[in-house]
């Protein structure tokens, strides 16, 4: 699915949060946003499910307003993987994953999918092993593949991920975005690592302060002095000898000075 | 699927546990057999089980009745309708329970939060003390309104300032119900002994007065309202792990927590003002049934009215035995056998919580 973002403003408390976001995400791409804490990353993509609604400005699925969209078309277009999101921990992990399925619910409980997306997507995630523990016995990474396991099982064209490597060791972190990108599927993640960003995202977009700085590719996103200005960082640009693109590395500013 | 073999090792509820709620859903249904039939058998003229028997048949099919008048008053009049009514009203107040739990998001929920017990109180102590002027309702007809008056005046302090915040049901709850208690209580200050008899007893709760007539509606609003909650179990699942996640799998929640918040007040109201405020049992009865069936509302919902189901004819057996031939409030034999069980989960759950 296509998604059009035109012209969003956001403000929360008096505070502009998001000024006047114009992007385009192609079907079936995987996307990146990127940027410093309070740069509204997360504020877009909650803005992309509706959970807050803009100030100014249209999110359009395939062309549709999805501020005219009933909450449950939209659960059946975006699946998300937010931060912290309080999954109660006294269910199970298959129970977790079983309420990704309630957009596709008939009323008296029958889901419309005869296979069992449940136990697909339990595996897909590698939470299969521990389907039937409990939330509060798993570990941080575990729970993560959990939730990302819900996401998946929503069976949506478009998912959003905030962060969603936040606890996860390095080969999890990878298996992680594979999951989602193999699918085929339109993905939109806010993330903090640039080297994971350039590696498996089609199109960067890089957020400072509210406003949207630059969109591209990881090549034309992950300049030296664009980077290096957005993060208050030194940054160098080199190529990843294992995966051909590109490997941002950081130095504090001061020493560095000039040297970029 | 292989995955079942690992996950035995642990506390949450694996296969064994499975297998483990199937008696536990059998025994409980039991429970709830054997102890309405003992609420029959009990009490203070003994009337033979074979007469019991008969008395039913004969009242059901129109088969013969082998037992004296006096024996079928004392079955069919008083206690068969005392004992069903006990039944319905512990289901009641354990599902709703459960249902406030989740919509308030604590494990504190249960009818006196939302205001609908000192509301029930009040209107009930209101009628007997003044009399007229609401004497036309009854104290039924009082304690019911009371009871909605009160919810609403809750909701509407929670929900104020757009959003709904669910920790303020509770603190707006709590301070409701102070203010409404400090009213019941000066009221009864200014009861006359007889009438501060009958406040008392309708405060701490008694099913005795239920008879044919309340029965049937209490089961009706009872059944009709546990069938629309199970067709929302799932719902309920999403809500417990916060609204934002709830919406982000397409429900309305703003609406659904207003729909919950009025079923549950709804069936409260009419329990309360029919049996007066019997306590714990909404709060107790959900925490038990999680413990014995995890977290899923699905089962939490069908174990905790079963619970409460037993829970209350229990009790009342016990209310109408510990001190015979005097009759005890219900409302303090649940408190009695209730907080010890709620202190004991408390300290079980201490326990297991990591350091």
């Amino acid at each position: 699915m296509i998604l059009d973002i035109k012209h969003l403003d956001v403000s929360l408390s008096g505070q502009t949060i998001l000024d006047d976001i114009t992007l385009n995400v192609a079907d079936r791409t995987m996307v990146g946003l990127l940027g410093p804490n309070g740069s509204g990353k997360s504020t877009l993509l909650r803005t992309l499910w509706r959970a807050l609604l803009p100030d100014g400005g249209a999110v359009l699925i395939d062309g549709a307003d999805i501020a005219k969209m009933p909450t449950l078309e939209i659960a059946r277009r975006v699946g998300v993987l937010m931060q912290d999101d309080g999954t109660d921990p006294r269910y199970t992990a298959k129970e977790v994953v079983e309420t990704g399925r309630l957009p596709h619910r008939s009323l008296f409980g029958a889901d419309r999918d005869p296979d069992d997306p449940v136990a697909e997507a339990l595996s897909a995630a590698g939470a299969g092993q521990f389907a039937d523990r409990r939330i509060d016995t798993l570990s941080g990474g575990q729970r993560q593949r959990v939730l990302a396991a819900r996401t998946l099982a929503q069976g949506t064209p478009v998912v959003l991920l905030d962060e969603p490597t936040n606890h996860l060791d390095l080969a999890a972190q990878l298996e992680l975005l594979e999951l989602f990108r193999c699918r085929g599927i339109t993905v939109i993640a806010a993330l903090h690592d640039l080297n994971l960003a350039a590696a498996y995202c089609d199109r960067l977009h890089l957020l400072d302060r509210g406003l949207l700085v630059a969109s591209g590719t990881p090549e034309q996103v992950l300049a030296p002095e664009l980077i290096g200005a957005v993060f208050g960082v030194a940054a160098a640009v080199t190529t990843n000898p294992l995966t051909g693109t590109r490997a941002v590395h950081i130095g504090p500013r001061h020493n560095t000075e000039g040297t970029s | 699927m292989e995955a079942k073999a690992t996950a035995t090792a642990f506390a949450g509820p694996g296969d064994p546990r499975r297998r483990a709620r199937r008696w536990i859903w059998v025994a409980a249904g039991a429970i709830v057999l054997l102890v309405t039939i003992a609420g029959v058998l009990v009490g203070q003229v003994a009337v033979p089980a074979d007469a019991i028997g008969s008395i039913i048949l004969s009242h059901l099919f129109g088969l013969p009745l082998y037992a004296t008048e006096v024996q079928d008053q004392i079955v069919w009049d008083v206690r068969l309708p005392r004992v069903l009514a006990a039944v319905v009203v512990g289901a009641a107040l354990a599902v709703t329970g459960v249902v406030i739990q989740a919509v308030v998001r604590n494990p504190l929920g249960d009818p006196y939060v939302i205001g609908v017990t000192p509301g029930a109180s009040l209107g009930a102590v209101t009628a007997i003390v003044l009399g007229t002027g609401i004497g036309i309702l009854g104290i039924v007809g009082s304690a019911f309104i009371g009871a909605l008056v009160a919810f609403v005046v809750i909701v509407v302090l929670a929900r104020r300032g757009g959003g709904w915040a669910p920790g303020r049901v509770i603190l707006s709850g709590v301070a409701i119900g102070y203010l409404l208690s400090a009213a019941t209580y000066f009221l009864q200050i200014m009861a006359t002994p007889a009438q501060l008899q009958r406040a008392l007893f309708w405060t701490l709760g008694s099913i005795a007065g239920v008879g044919w007539v309340a029965l049937p509606l209490l089961t009706g609003i009872t059944v009709v309202g546990c069938g629309w909650l199970l067709l929302r179990a799932r719902w309920l699942d999403a809500l417990a792990s916060g609204p934002e996640l709830a919406r982000s799998q397409g429900i309305p929640v703003g609406r659904f927590q207003v729909e919950l918040m009025v079923v549950a007040a709804l069936i409260t109201a009419c329990v309360v003002a029919v049996v007066g405020g019997i306590g714990f049992v909404g709060l107790v009865i959900p925490h038990a049934a999680r413990f014995l069936v995890g977290a899923a509302h699905r089962r939490v919902l069908v174990a905790s009215l079963l619970l409460g189901a037993g829970f209350l004819p229990a009790a009342d057996i016990l209310a109408r035995t510990v001190l015979a031939p005097t009759e005890l409030p219900i409302g303090i034999i649940t408190a009695a056998v209730g907080a010890p069980l709620f202190i004991a989960q408390l300290a079980r759950t201490d326990r297991r919580a990591p350091a």
